[in-house]
């Protein structure tokens, strides 16, 4: 590797944390923007003034919002997520069980929907034109434009209502057996792949096209080469940057996909957790489950830039 | 897309398929039912018309009984006021800011577009459902502060799009004329880059209505949108859930009114003539 990617993959860590830095601000100056006293709602009606301000005090509520923010930054870096409002656990006690629900969620989705919406995207673009391709395409097409728990709702009518299979909501604890943890995964399972596909087919797709209609690949199609020795040995390689670029891209979209799911499904991980918090307006729980995300998202993007740095033979 | 098999008709100097056609009678019919809702709907939309909850769809009631045994047809009706009504007051702010914006970066550039483009991409870079919901848990959830938090999710992305467009222009030999004869920034993008970039903006802007629909879908149906007594089509799939293992209509209803507006907007996107489509047109 010359010092040349080093130097790019090095700017884009870099600009990575700024983006971070930006991310945490605006989640943070959002969430401090809540109508109401933190002190006074946390006292209840009955609080006497003194008692308000005393709490105020304590909690460092007078002091500007940038220092704040920067003691919220510091405790982050040490680990410490702050307590919550609505029930004054810890926040990492509240989120460490779900997190590992939520990333096993989003693990077996990407291991199923990676190696299918692959092959769809990859088939359909050298098949182009096809009715095979036209399906694919009017199909995923049609599951980008509806909402998520339109998808949800359709795959609940049909495995559970129609056809029984599978039951309609899911609950790791009561899960006894392999089998029934698999019948509780599937639902939000099935859901998620849709979507996720959906978008990765179609971004596959495009990429896979684009470098079929360059002239190194007419190239070898004209001295003779196999269609399939053409897009596997010729197209392929070079569609390799974008297509993981795709694939990373799709997956951050796992995120506003598990907001959904793990509503519609009462699937205890950190989504969920995420939503009642922001019902109960709970703002240490709200920040650091938004954080989670970013952080997951900016990872995936950036490792998504990175290898498509890394990738492209014109800077190796 | 079957654009082979679809018939061509010619209307205004473009040529029109049936696909695209369809399409926009789909969303002139919603927009239509948008503005008239009060005066169509069979039944007032809270009164309680039928014994039984989730019942099918019979004659005088068309689409069905929710879970209160209200007329779900006028239910969805008044739906589409508040989707479609939210949605587009949404997409025009976030469009006219974003476009503005980004056009003014590109005839300005220097530090003014470099900050304003960091910035605006690392907004970029929160996933929209999740900026929704820390904003919806700061600011709530009425119709104006609803409108106000769809248009600042989706400014980044108009800005983005609007600004690669103009930075292209700018480079044209008739912006440096209008600049050496001293024209203002208002000039310049009014007169000289809008005119260039339209016809992809508008293409935009129907893609970004429809990001729109299905995030304030997405809101409502976490209950964190649009507030009962009132309901959107989003809103109105959560409140009749309990219905889903019985399979009545009043949940699949308002779930195929969103996806009526949405694929249609798509397909007629993509079924514009490649003169309008294109961003090099």
């Amino acid at each position: 590797m010359t010092s040349g990617v080093f130097n790019l993959v090095l700017k884009r860590l870099a600009i990575a944390v700024v983006t971070l830095l930006i991310v945490l601000f605006a989640v943070f100056f959002a969430t401090s923007m809540l109508p109401g006293d933190t002190a006074s709602i946390l006292l209840g009606q009955a609080a006497t003034p003194e008692a308000v301000a005393g709490l105020r005090e304590a909690m460092h509520l007078n002091d500007p919002a940038i220092l704040r923010f920067l003691r919220w930054l510091l405790g982050l870096l040490h680990g410490d997520l702050g307590t919550s409002y609505a029930n004054e656990m810890p926040v990492a006690a509240l989120i460490g069980g779900r997190f590992i629900n939520t990333m096993e969620l989003a693990g077996i989705t990407t291991l199923l929907s990676v190696p299918l919406a692959l092959t769809l995207g990859i088939t359909s673009a050298m098949l182009r034109g096809s009715l095979y391709d036209r399906t694919v395409t009017v199909l995923s097409i049609g599951v980008i434009s509806v909402p998520e728990f339109m998808v949800a709702t359709l795959a609940v009518l049909l495995f559970a209502v129609y056809l029984k299979w599978l039951p309609a909501l899911s609950s790791v604890n009561e899960a006894h057996s392999l089998t029934d943890l698999a019948r509780i995964y599937a639902m939000p399972v099935i859901t998620l792949t849709f979507v996720i596909s959906a978008q990765m087919i179609r971004m596959t797709r495009a990429a896979v096209l684009e470098t079929l209609s360059t002239p190194y690949v007419e190239m070898a199609l004209l001295k003779g080469a196999s269609r399939s020795r053409m897009v596997l040995k010729h197209a392929l390689p070079n569609a390799l940057g974008p297509i993981v670029n795709a694939v990373a891209l799709s997956l951050s979209y796992l995120v506003g996909g598990v907001i959904i799911v793990e509503t519609i499904f009462n699937y205890p991980g950190i989504a969920k957790l995420m939503v009642d918090a922001v019902a109960t307006r709970d703002l240490p729980l709200i920040q650091s489950c938004a954080t989670i995300f970013c952080l997951g998202y900016l990872l995936l993007i950036t490792v998504a830039d990175i290898i498509a740095i890394m990738s492209n033979p014109r800077l190796r | 897309m079957a654009r082979a098999a679809a018939s061509r008709r010619s209307f205004l100097g473009h040529s029109y398929n049936l696909v695209g056609v369809v399409a926009s009678l789909v969303i002139v019919a919603w927009t239509l039912i948008a503005i008239f809702a009060p005066s169509i709907t069979p039944h007032s939309i809270g009164d309680i018309v039928e014994d039984d909850y989730f019942g099918p769809m019979r004659q005088g009631l068309w689409l069905g009984s929710d879970y209160l045994g209200r007329d779900m047809l006028s239910r969805v009706l008044m739906g589409a006021r508040y989707t479609v009504g939210i949605s587009l007051a949404a997409v025009v702010i976030a469009c006219f800011s974003g476009v503005v914006l980004g056009m003014i970066a590109a005839v300005t550039g220097g530090w003014f577009d470099s900050c304003l483009s960091r910035f605006l991409d690392a907004m970029n870079s929160i996933p929209s459902k999740l900026f929704g919901l820390v904003v919806v848990a700061a600011v709530g959830s009425s119709i104006p502060a609803l409108i106000m938090t769809l248009a600042v999710i989706y400014i980044p992305g108009a800005y983005r799009f609007a600004r690669a467009l103009a930075v292209n222009i700018n480079t044209m030999d008739f912006m440096t004329v209008a600049r050496v004869r001293g024209e203002s920034t208002f000039y310049l993008i009014g007169s000289e880059i809008l005119p260039n970039i339209i016809r992809p903006v508008l293409a935009d802007f129907g893609l970004r209505f429809v990001f729109i629909v299905l995030l304030l879908s997405g809101l409502s149906f976490l209950g964190l949108g649009l507030q009962p007594p009132l309901a959107d089509w989003g809103a109105l799939v959560r409140e009749n859930i309990g219905g889903l293992p019985f399979a009545a209509p009043a949940v699949i209803v308002p779930s195929l009114a969103i996806a009526s507006l949405t694929i249609s907007v798509n397909l007629l996107i993509d079924n514009l003539p490649q003169k309008i489509r294109d961003r090099d047109a």
